[in-house]
């Protein structure tokens, strides 16, 4: 049953707040979780040998030298360390407080540490091309995800973002190779996003269908689209249309050579570039401009915005388009980076990852950044551990990105606000 | 600044909202606009402010005839609004809500938000406003919420403020605060034009009044015109103001409620520890603004809430954690605060709606199919004696005026046994001849025997009804007093202050 009182819920300001303890009390269990699941690692299968973290490489300033840790030892180590951070958070909400950001994040690096001492025991992490790769991995949930943020500031949900992206690469697959450059590719790419974005508001915002069935309507008719396409048209004639010249890495002087950080980050291709500029430029528009306070209360009371002389509807197009166009760039990395070449429904579900980025990330663009790059982080993990032979069943590897989802949204994110008007057409009067 | 409306017609379908309607509101006066809920002052002020086009008819600002195609045309020729839902982002700050749609910007269209709070800053000086320029809205009381939307409509310079049923969620001191506003206004040389229903307060403020019915001007009267004139001009016959009851005469305690705490789901507290106690052929009348436990309080005692802790008793049963069918079995009778959400299913007939709370048997269902010759005698027999104007028993409950539709709620619960009515906002939005007859219901409940609770934040229907009076603040009982408790002393207990001499 709802209430129609629009006035604020009254509590007694003196009292403190108190976080109901349902709630509160996820995170510690899931913290608990995760640590006995690391402690069942050596129980049941402990292994020995030593295992090496490698963190050069050769274009740096100076050579990191490599560290080798007892496998056993570090995964002991780990688990006390682990049930130390447990043990703090069960604490901490025993007085009624929550857990802080930061001690969940650092259980998750020492979790992740344990758990590769472990996974590689006799055998070499390459560091470097595990987070450079997680990179790499991200760029195109960064970019839907940075386009989920924008369309559902703006109030439309964006479920289509997968189709955004596979039409993107598919867009760029054709237009790099006709053109013959990248760059063609490139725009090319964005404009089907933009495309994917202008039917997804002439239903949703225009025609006030249910933005949810838009969505879902379009990613399938995109992979349809592309699929009969690829069959059709690209597969027959690969060469004149489906061989895309694609970007390569620019390392930059100096910030590349640092160790760790300049490999990981700056020796990347432009697409990687583009995503850094995004996220700063969404984040700053979003928060510090004209544009992005329109776009904030349009999403968030479509009817005061109205009151105060600014176009709803034209205000959602507009950013939707324009979600769009980052969206599309996204899709371009699948068919202009390392493997040029588009193939049947090759985005694999990446748009709704960045679609529960765009929830983990609380509807801000540099949270939903982070919460990408983790999902890539996950997805390159499972990659990694495979080539090093390590003993989990690589099925399991494969789950792995989608197990990190499910934690994340439905462990760590909590009761997280929405915008109010999410979802919901503006109609006049 | 100078506003005249002239002949201005607006139709929605077959339906006439505004016809032929002429008003002139002159620099600083005050110019109330009477009418009932429905009677189209809304509409009016919608075609002024631009949000709708009027079909026939002319706007004249200062001698020139005005084109308004959005509410943007209308800020710009100076013409600003208070609406009655405040038009305010939540999770903004107030000089983020200020600046919204009128923004300083420097580079790139960067937020100059350092000016925005400045002009924040200098309106509030010059009406001696506290308003924090950095506060998020949400935080804010009503009260204050208000004056940001004031402080928003002057900030674009507007001459002509138009005031769109303000006290609706003001405490009768804010109210008085607000009119100190308007007067201040006046003087400063602002035209305003105060829309209300609430006779008082008009006669109170207005320099003039223009009032309206069935979406026409009936008439023009001066503020000196008392309440029963003004109410006869509006309602279109003469009305019953005042309820006539008997003295109570009070039974046992039938209906007694200990300790109750309601939480939500997020663990905010509603109600702190509330008490009280009705007997039989009294009515409790439940006092306070808008969201300060009421609704809980209602549906704590139906079973709708789920984190309630304490004692309701109802004569020999526990109401506490049980369910709603079995609290209606008991012998509860319930308005519910929102009509159109929690009352009806406006999809479903007359007839339909009359059996909702009686769906499980006799003497509507039996063997698991309706009756529908008991339902439609019952169903007509009740449109009688309720006077529903409704094209008949199967016409959708959906089609029928406020009124007629909380007739429809009153009567499904008030035609059974009860042993307890709780009324919920009986008469939001309701015309006076239909609260009239919802108010005589209510008291004839009462001389049954039965135990009511009457929840209105409508501190008149309160006074008129009630045989004591509750006030809730922030979910506790400021304290329960007389009815006969002098107006000022239950506004400052509706503000959370608990007057010396009366009992908490």
């Amino acid at each position: 049953m709802s209430t129609t009182a629009k006035v604020p819920v009254p509590v007694d300001e003196s009292a403190p707040t108190t976080v109901p303890l349902r709630t509160a009390l996820k995170a510690p269990i899931m913290l608990g979780v995760v640590t006995l699941l690391v402690s069942l690692l050596i129980a049941f299968k402990a292994r020995s040998g030593k295992t090496t973290f490698r963190l050069a490489a050769d274009t740096d300033f100076f050579d990191l030298p490599e560290i080798t840790v007892p496998s056993t030892a570090t995964v002991a180590t780990v688990i006390v360390l682990l049930a130390a951070c447990t043990a703090v958070s069960a604490l901490l909400v025993g007085r009624g407080r929550r857990t802080p950001v930061w001690l969940v994040a650092l259980f998750a690096v020492v979790a992740m540490i344990g758990f590769l001492a472990w996974a590689a025991a006799g055998k070499s992490v390459p560091v470097i091309g595990l987070l450079g790769g997680s990179i790499a991995l991200a760029v195109p949930l960064v970019f839907g995800a940075l386009g989920g943020v924008l369309g559902e500031r703006a109030g439309v949900v964006n479920i289509a973002i997968d189709g955004q992206l596979l039409f993107g690469a598919f867009a760029a697959a054709i237009f790099g190779t006709v053109v013959g450059s990248p760059w063609g590719g490139l725009v090319a790419a964005m404009l089907a996003g933009a495309l994917v974005a202008l039917v997804l508001g002439f239903f949703a915002i225009t025609y006030f269908v249910n933005q949810i069935i838009v969505g879902v309507v379009l990613n399938v008719l995109v992979i349809g689209l592309t699929s009969f396409l690829f069959g059709q048209v690209l597969a027959e004639h690969p060469q004149q249309l489906n061989a895309p010249d694609h970007f390569e890495r620019i390392p930059i002087p100096l910030l590349g050579q640092i160790p760790v950080i300049g490999p990981v980050l700056f020796r990347q291709t432009i697409l990687v570039y583009l995503m850094y500029a995004a996220v700063v430029v969404v984040a700053w528009a979003l928060y510090r401009t004209k544009w992005g306070l329109r776009v904030r209360a349009v999403g968030e009371h479509p009817k005061a915005a109205d009151t105060v002389g600014i176009k709803v509807n034209r205000t959602r197009y507009t950013t939707l388009l324009i979600a769009g166009l980052i969206a599309g760039a996204g899709g371009a990395t699948y068919t202009l980076v390392s493997v040029p070449q588009f193939g049947q429904e090759m985005t694999d579900g990446a748009g709704y990852i960045a679609l529960a980025a765009v929830i983990f990330g609380r509807w801000d663009p540099v949270r939903a950044t982070l919460a990408a790059l983790l999902f890539g982080f996950a997805t390159n993990l499972s990659g990694v551990l495979s080539v090093l032979g390590s003993p989990v069943p690589s099925q399991f590897m494969l789950m792995l990105p989608y197990v990190v989802t499910i934690i994340a949204v439905a462990g760590l994110v909590g009761a997280s606000r929405p915008p109010a008007a999410d979802g919901e057409p503006y109609r006049k009067g | 600044m100078t506003l005249e409306l002239r002949g201005i017609t607006k139709r929605f379908g077959p339906l006439v909202a505004n016809d032929r309607i002429s008003l002139t509101v002159n620099e600083g006066e005050i110019h109330a606009l009477l009418g009932e809920n429905g009677a189209g002052k809304s509409t009016l002020m919608n075609v002024l402010y631009g949000l709708y086009q009027a079909d026939e008819g002319e706007l004249v600002l200062d001698g020139e005839v005005r084109k308004f195609a959005g509410p943007g045309d209308a800020m710009a020729a100076g013409i600003g609004m208070v609406h009655q839902h405040f038009m305010l982002v939540p999770v903004f700050t107030v000089a983020e809500n200020v600046m919204l749609g009128n923004e300083a910007t420097g580079f790139a269209g960067t937020l100059d938000i350092g000016a925005a709070r400045e002009r924040v800053r200098e309106i509030s000086q010059r009406f001696g406003f506290d308003v924090d320029p950095d506060a998020l809205v949400e935080t804010l009381p009503v009260g204050v919420q208000q004056r940001v939307e004031i402080i928003k409509a002057l900030s674009r310079d507007a001459r002509v403020l138009v005031f769109d049923e303000p006290t609706a969620v003001l405490t009768p001191q804010e109210t008085d605060e607000l009119m100190g506003i308007m007067r201040q206004l006046r003087e400063s040389g602002t035209a305003i034009v105060f829309i209300s229903h609430k006779l008082r307060e008009v006669r109170a403020i207005a320099d003039r009044i223009t009032v309206i019915r069935r979406g026409a001007v009936v008439g023009e009267a001066s503020p000196t015109a008392t309440n029963a004139e003004l109410a006869s001009l509006m309602v279109g016959r003469p009305v019953e103001l005042t309820v006539h009851k008997e003295p109570a005469q009070p039974g046992p305690d039938a209906f007694v409620v200990r300790d109750l705490r309601v939480l939500d789901d997020t663990g905010h507290t509603h109600l702190d520890g509330i008490t009280f106690s009705i007997a039989r052929g009294e009515v409790l009348g439940v006092a306070g603004v808008q969201g300060n436990g009421q609704t809980e309080l209602t549906e704590a005692i139906m079973g709708l809430q789920s984190h309630v802790r304490g004692s309701i008793r109802l004569g020999e049963h526990e109401l506490v954690g049980r369910s709603v069918r079995k609290v209606l079995d008991a012998g509860v009778g319930f308005v519910p605060e929102d009509r159109q959400v929690d009352g009806l299913v406006g999809e479903f007939t007359i007839a339909e709606n009359l059996m909702l709370n009686r769906s499980h048997g006799l003497p509507f269902v039996s063997a698991g199919t309706i009756r529908s010759g008991v339902l439609e005698e019952f169903a007509q027999r009740t449109l009688d004696a309720y006077d529903v104007r409704a094209s008949g028993i199967q016409a959708k409950a959906g089609q029928l005026s406020g009124g007629n539709q909380q007739k429809v709620v009153v009567a499904r619960e008030l035609s059974r046994d009860l042993s307890l009515l709780v009324a919920a906002q009986p008469t939001r939005g309701v015309d006076v001849g239909s609260i009239e007859f919802i108010h005589k219901q209510v008291v004839a409940t009462r001389d049954s025997g039965v135990p009511v609770l009457l929840v209105s934040t409508e501190l008149d229907e309160i006074v008129a009804l009630s045989d004591r009076i509750m006030v809730l603040y922030r979910g506790q009982v400021v304290g329960i007093v007389p009815a006969d408790t002098p107006r000022e002393t239950l506004g400052l207990m509706m503000a959370g202050e608990r007057p010396e001499g009366t009992a908490a």
